[in-house]
């Protein structure tokens, strides 16, 4: 009896209102909104104001200007299709390498895991080159005839976030319940039957949020729309980019703006609602994965086919390409060998850094970029999680969790430009922070944070509130509800969101070109610098600092692979 | 509820964290300290393609006491677009690499305070306006470059003129890259507008059209995959390239080199400096515009940019003498023809190209 | 660790998703005494689970009060108020294995290691799963899960212990089984305890009281005797299983019936016949017709049509029967007398 102390009930405070929690839960909503407001909301707003403020009044005529080329339409018709179909096919493609990487365990797991996180994290001008080293002229595919065609857009656009389906869809499925399809089995139901009827409309929140996020990827795809689309393919995100950095039409570039927002935010509600349909409080049952079947009695016709499909992605769609990196990466001008790696160690001229310094500086950027989203998309994640009681405050939440997503949806030109414009007095404060050595990271964070978001937040949303309960009365505080429940479930995701955060970071190229220091290039601007300019030694020594940054990728991924182990328990 | 406060607490910390722990600038000195130790601080606004060696930035600071704070800003179109949004609270002191097809717009928008540098000989032929607004710093011209050892193997003789590559026997060998998205695009299209005047231009185009000439998005794309040349595996014989490109295609110790300029289809590009309108450290802004044009900063221009320094009395490097001649008659136009007439040429290129 | 609960006109709303708001506790007083037992017994929706969070703290009230040793909780959040709550389906940390389970309340209560290591043995005894400390939850059958659920429930020792339809998702024996082991633990443990249940035999297991509840009104609060043979009204009665009810009128079946009740008072109208009302006898003064017949769980069931009283179900020991084929076919008659004690006057 000695421990068991019970505070007395009256020290608590009366009344239903506890302002300590509000203001608890006020700040930590206050620090993702500031954190938005700032780097992305002002920016954007403050550019897309200055394209409709003419002469000091408010102009809207732009609208019915731009809206009635045939042009624009064309635009929006391609950006639509490119990234319904981009996303259609990897969601095809992507879950059966979720169930592959994530329902069954081989060896050589992890390093699968790994190698398809690469595409995500290579700059588009990198991939741009070995996507038509592989479609175009002499490459393996040029019998396809898509080397300048919507099929070879889609493709690279499979092949870049492939793994964004894969570790989104893997990470929900790694927590579903197999029991209710074992249930359906036992019922009669085939495995294909099993699958379609029980695990696929389980799977639909990952599913969505999956495909939310690659929508938004493809849509607003920039360098490799560009690069493979061949001209006159362009994007609404591309029309964007030509509108402000080459004619400086702020006033076509604004109203494209508004277009790509009214776009991804229906695009968000369609998502958001097809989650909300399904992401109820599902009992998820760790279970041991079981190993790999293909052969013998033990053989599962879900597992060969799950295989077979993802062998397939990944000796095509992933393979050929890298592989043809690789290739680039050995080829000298003096003949094959090592030469183009051994160049990484010097400094060219003028290329501010080594390979090796500017591998150091991504890292360095990526730490800090993975900290700063980490720590505001778990505080969007915890609050998107929660279910107020009353409706005001469940619509906020709502809301906070389809706001937090627009940055994937809106181009790095509008975010980069509006911040040169805007924060050189945010506020009205004196406080120039566009020079601040903390854009970059930060940058590369309002892009990382959505993404770890989707990851985390249905894992924490399909906590039953019951469990929540059931520590609240066993004595637990909602802090400790908070450190005992929801932190060692969430963490088992947080591997994968600290890996997709660190990809993200590593491989940003857009926002980093405007931010960069030049005398500190991160390893994407050292290749861009390396591509850009003539002879076989810089393109080879681009080339392997590629597989270098696909390389450091790979190992990143594996060892955010490995935190799910030890962070996943509760000690 | 004091936990719960500390959640939120260790959320800001760990966003100042962040703050000052890895990223914090260790060669970048933009801070106060150095300020006060000397001269102050000079930030140089410029392109995403701008080099030097490092030791001639130190010299710099050694010898006027100021700490060099250089930012890029993306391509140079970019940047110049930049400097007309925030003229207003310009985002540096000096600038470096407006080009010609870019440098009307910028004198235009008001993006520049007069200085009148002490220019090197030869570069009088280069500047811009009246005001002096802009130094020249260097040119370089971008021309059709060849694949001689294709040409060679095919039996047919390298192209030489703008005319010859609307001739039937080389149809299909050119590439050229989207005048819209790339630099080096854009000057080609400017050797044709310069070569065939604002009537012609659209005819010979028609003609190129005709002969299959094929369009890339950027400059890496046709050079690396789509030319022919010994570092790319593609199949076309002819890209728009640089008159500097050869050097850098030549094997160690070898007399001839695989690929070559047309010097007959260039034209030349002028990359300008100068010092930004509202600029915090003016003075500063001078010295760098001064520092470029120093015998020093255009000696290590060539292989560091790529281009050519204005600087007619400085040494090129070997291979650039060899390998990597400068143009006799580049094509020119007018910047300020080309800052009037520019969206209307690339939509009528658009219109005819791209269809 | 003495005190009474007592909640004297609660009233909780419930919020649909679509705004509407429905009233799921109304007006009601409620009274728990130290050490007792009390099943709160009703149909499903008739409230008792939000009385019951509301008690835990979880759901808010919109009236009345709730009270602890007289003492207001209104304000008390969940986690001060030292009350426990067994969940139908246990609710166990999934990331924690048995012991770190039954762990929890001692540790937010930061009880040391060694004294919770104790605790949770000796827990994990008293529900028969000594050894089990261990297992990964995920490994657990249904009813293990649930008495780890209840060893978790019953370590912090709490106040009072809210046990929300804990055996209900469990079969029949093994609910029955546990139903009597959880009346033993928490007798064993002198824990104060309100159950709740839509089972009138699980209710009538492990109660002391029984709060008979429907519509968010509770209907009647008594002991499990008095209740059964005293429901307060027809409702009630059929709640716990009566299943015809006569007028007493004082004609010849009225006057049969009354010979099963049990301490007649007289005065109330209404005779409620149940299951446990009729036995069949040669001699009885009841004549019924057989509807259907049946093995159940070692008894025969029959289902009879009685003369003047309606359907109602009859058990009889199988003892002398050999088999399906020996039951009393359908259509024939039987007499029968009520049993003494098994006929209930209703009001």
């Amino acid at each position: 009896m000695s421990a068991v102390a019970w505070p007395r009930p009256g020290r608590a405070l009366p009344g239903r209102w506890r302002p300590g929690r509000a203001a608890a839960w006020g700040l930590a909503a206050a620090v993702p909104l500031a954190f938005l407001g700032v780097f992305f909301a002002l920016p954007v707003v403050g550019l897309v104001a200055r394209g409709f403020w003419t002469d000091g009044a408010l102009d809207l005529s732009g609208f019915a200007d731009v809206m009635s080329r045939p042009h624009t339409w064309r635009v929006i018709g391609i950006t639509l299709g490119q990234a319904t179909v981009g996303t259609a096919v990897a969601v095809v493609l992507g879950v059966p390498g979720a169930h592959l990487l994530y329902r069954t365990r081989f060896r050589g797991q992890g390093l699968l895991r790994g190698l398809v996180a690469v595409p995500f994290v290579l700059p588009t001008v990198v991939v741009g080159v070995a996507f038509r080293s592989v479609l175009g002229g002499n490459g393996p595919l040029a019998f396809l005839g898509w080397d300048g065609t919507f099929a070879g857009v889609v493709a690279a656009l499979v092949f870049f976030n492939y793994t964004v389906v894969v570790r989104t869809v893997g990470a929900f499925w790694a927590g579903l319940d197999p029991r209710t399809e074992q249930a359906a089995r036992a019922l009669g139901a085939s495995p294909a039957r099993a699958f379609w009827s029980v695990t696929l409309p389980a799977l639909a929140p990952g599913i969505a949020s999956a495909a939310s996020i690659v929508f938004l990827f493809c849509a607003t795809a920039f360098g490799v729309v560009l690069v493979l689309g061949g001209v006159g393919y362009g994007t609404v995100e591309t029309e964007i980019w030509v509108q402000t950095t080459q004619f400086l039409d702020l006033r076509a570039a604004a109203v494209l703006s508004v277009v790509q927002l009214v776009v991804v935010t229906a695009a968000l509600w369609v998502a958001g609602h097809a989650r909300r349909r399904r992401e109820q409080a599902l009992t998820r049952v760790p279970e041991a994965v079981p190993p790999l079947a293909l052969r013998g009695p033990q053989a599962k016709a879900g597992d060969r086919w799950a295989a077979g499909v993802t062998g397939a992605v990944i000796v095509v769609l992933l393979g050929l390409p890298m592989a043809s990196l690789v290739v680039r990466s050995l080829h000298t001008r003096d003949g094959w060998g090592l030469g183009n790696y051994a160049a990484l160690d010097r400094r060219g001229f003028g290329l501010g850094a080594s390979g090796w310094e500017a591998a150091a500086t991504s890292l360095r950027v990526a730490v800090d970029a993975t900290l700063i989203a980490v720590v505001v998309a778990g505080l969007v994640a915890l609050i998107a999680s929660r279910r107020p009681r009353t409706r005001g405050l469940r619509r906020a939440v709502g809301a906070l969790d389809a706001v937090v997503m627009l940055p994937l949806g809106v181009s790095a030109v509008t975010v980069g430009f509006g911040i040169l414009i805007t924060l050189n007095r945010p506020f009205g404060l004196d406080l120039d922070l566009r020079a601040s050595p903390m854009l970059l990271p930060i940058a590369q964070a309002v892009v990382a944070v959505p993404l770890v978001v989707r990851t985390v937040l249905p894992v924490l949303r399909a906590i039953d509130t019951r469990l929540h309960e059931a520590a609240a009365v066993l004595g637990a505080s909602p802090f400790r509800v908070l450190r005992h429940v929801d932190w060692p479930v969430a963490a088992r995701s947080l591997g994968l969101a600290v890996g997709l955060a660190f990809a993200v970071s590593l491989g940003e190229f857009g926002a980093t070109s405007f931010l960069v220091r030049p005398e500190s290039p991160t390893l994407p601007v050292l290749i861009y610098r390396l591509i850009g300019r003539p002879g076989a030694d810089n393109l080879g020594t681009a080339m392997a600092a590629s597989v270098l940054l696909a390389g450091l990728t790979a190992v990143v991924m594996a060892l955010a692979e490995r935190l799910r182990g030890t962070q996943g328990s509760d000690v | 509820m004091h936990r719960r406060i500390t959640v939120a607490a260790l959320a800001v910390g760990a966003l100042a964290l962040a703050g000052c722990s890895t990223t914090q600038p260790s060669s970048s000195p933009s801070g106060s300290a150095s300020d006060s130790a000397s001269g102050g601080t000079v930030v140089l606004v410029t392109h995403d393609s701008f080099a030097l060696p490092d030791d001639l930035i130190s010299q710099f600071e050694s010898d006027t006491g100021l700490t060099l704070d250089v930012r890029t800003q993306g391509d140079a179109g970019s940047m110049v677009n930049q400097l007309v949004l925030t003229k207003d609270a310009p985002i540096g002191d000096a600038v470096f690499g407006i080009d010609n097809t870019f440098a009307s717009r910028a004198i235009d928008a008001g993006v520049l305070a007069p200085y009148r540098a002490t220019l090197p000989a030869g570069a009088d032929q280069y500047v811009v306006g009246d005001s002096g607004d802009l130094s020249p710093v260097d040119v370089g011209d971008v021309c059709v470059n060849a694949d001689v050892t294709w040409f060679a193997d095919h039996d047919l003789p390298v192209p030489q003129t703008l005319e010859d590559l609307t001739k039937p026997e080389y149809k299909g060998l050119l590439v050229v890259e989207n005048p819209a998205t790339s630099s080096p695009g854009l000057a080609f299209m400017l050797a044709t507008v310069g070569a065939f005047g604002a009537d012609g231009w659209q005819a010979y185009w028609q003609k190129l059209v005709d002969n299959k000439v094929d369009v890339a998005a950027s400059w890496s794309d046709a050079y690396y995959v789509d030319f022919s040349g010994p570092s790319s595996d593609g199949d076309k014989p002819l890209v728009v390239s640089y008159a500097s490109s050869p050097p850098y295609e030549v094997p160690d110790g070898a007399e001839t080199a695989p690929t070559t300029a047309l010097l007959d289809t260039c034209f030349r590009q002028v990359e300008y400096a100068g010092v930004l309108a509202g600029a915090k450290n003016p003075d500063g802004a001078k010295k760098v515009v001064d520092w470029l044009l120093s015998p020093a900063v255009q000696a290590a221009i060539p292989e560091s940019m790529y281009v050519y320094p204005v600087d007619s009395s400085v040494q090129l490097p070997e291979s650039w003498v060899q390998f990597a001649p400068m143009a006799d008659k580049p094509y020119t136009v007018a910047p300020a023809d080309i800052a009037a007439n520019r969206d209307a040429w690339l939509k009528a290129w658009t219109d005819l190209v791209v269809g | 660790m003495s005190g009474d609960l007592a909640v004297r006109d609660l009233v909780v709303l419930y919020r649909d998703d679509d705004g509407s708001v429905a009233t799921a506790v109304d007006h009601l007083d409620l009274d728990v005494a130290t050490g007792e037992v009390v099943a709160l017994l009703g149909p499903s929706g008739s409230g008792k689970s939000s009385l019951l969070r509301a008690v835990a703290g979880l759901e808010p009230a919109a009236a009345g009060r709730i009270t602890w040793d007289g003492e207001d909780l209104a304000g008390v959040p969940a986690h001060r108020r030292g009350f426990g709550l067994m969940f139908q389906d246990g609710q166990l940390f999934g990331h924690r294995d048995v012991a770190g389970n039954v762990a929890f309340g001692l540790q937010m209560q930061r009880v040391p290691a060694r004294e919770r290591a104790e605790r949770t043995r000796e827990l994990l005894d008293l529900v028969g799963l000594a050894g089990f400390a261990h297992r990964a939850v995920s490994t657990l059958s249904g009813g293990e899960r649930q008495r780890v659920a209840l060893a978790r429930s019953l370590a912090p020792r709490p106040r009072l212990l809210l046990l929300d339809e804990p055996l209900s998702a469990l079969d029949r024996a093994l609910r029955e089984r546990l139903a009597d082991e959880v009346r033993e633990a928490l007798v064993a443990t002198g824990t104060t305890a309100l159950f709740v249940t839509h089972d009138h035999d699980e209710a009538f297991a492990v109660a002391d009281r029984i709060a008979v509840m429907d519509l968010g009104r509770l209907l009647q609060v008594d002991t499990p005797p008095r209740l059964w043979q005293s429901p307060a009204t027809r409702r009630v009665a059929e709640f716990l299983g009566y299943e015809a009810f006569v007028a007493d009128d004082g004609g010849p079946v009225a006057r049969a019936l009354a010979a099963g009740v049990a301490r007649d008072g007289g005065g109330a109208p209404l005779l409620a016949v149940g299951p446990a009302s009729l036995e069949v006898a040669d001699d009885g003064p009841l004549v019924a017709t057989v509807r259907a017949a049946g093995f159940r769980r070692g008894v025969v069931e029959l289902a009879a049509d009685v003369e003047g009283v309606g359907e109602v179900t009859l058990v009889e020991r199988t003892a002398g029967r050999s088999g399906a084929g020996d039951l009393p076919r359908p259509g024939t008659s039987l007499r029968l007398r009520p049993v003494a004690g098994g006929v209930a006057r209703v009001g």
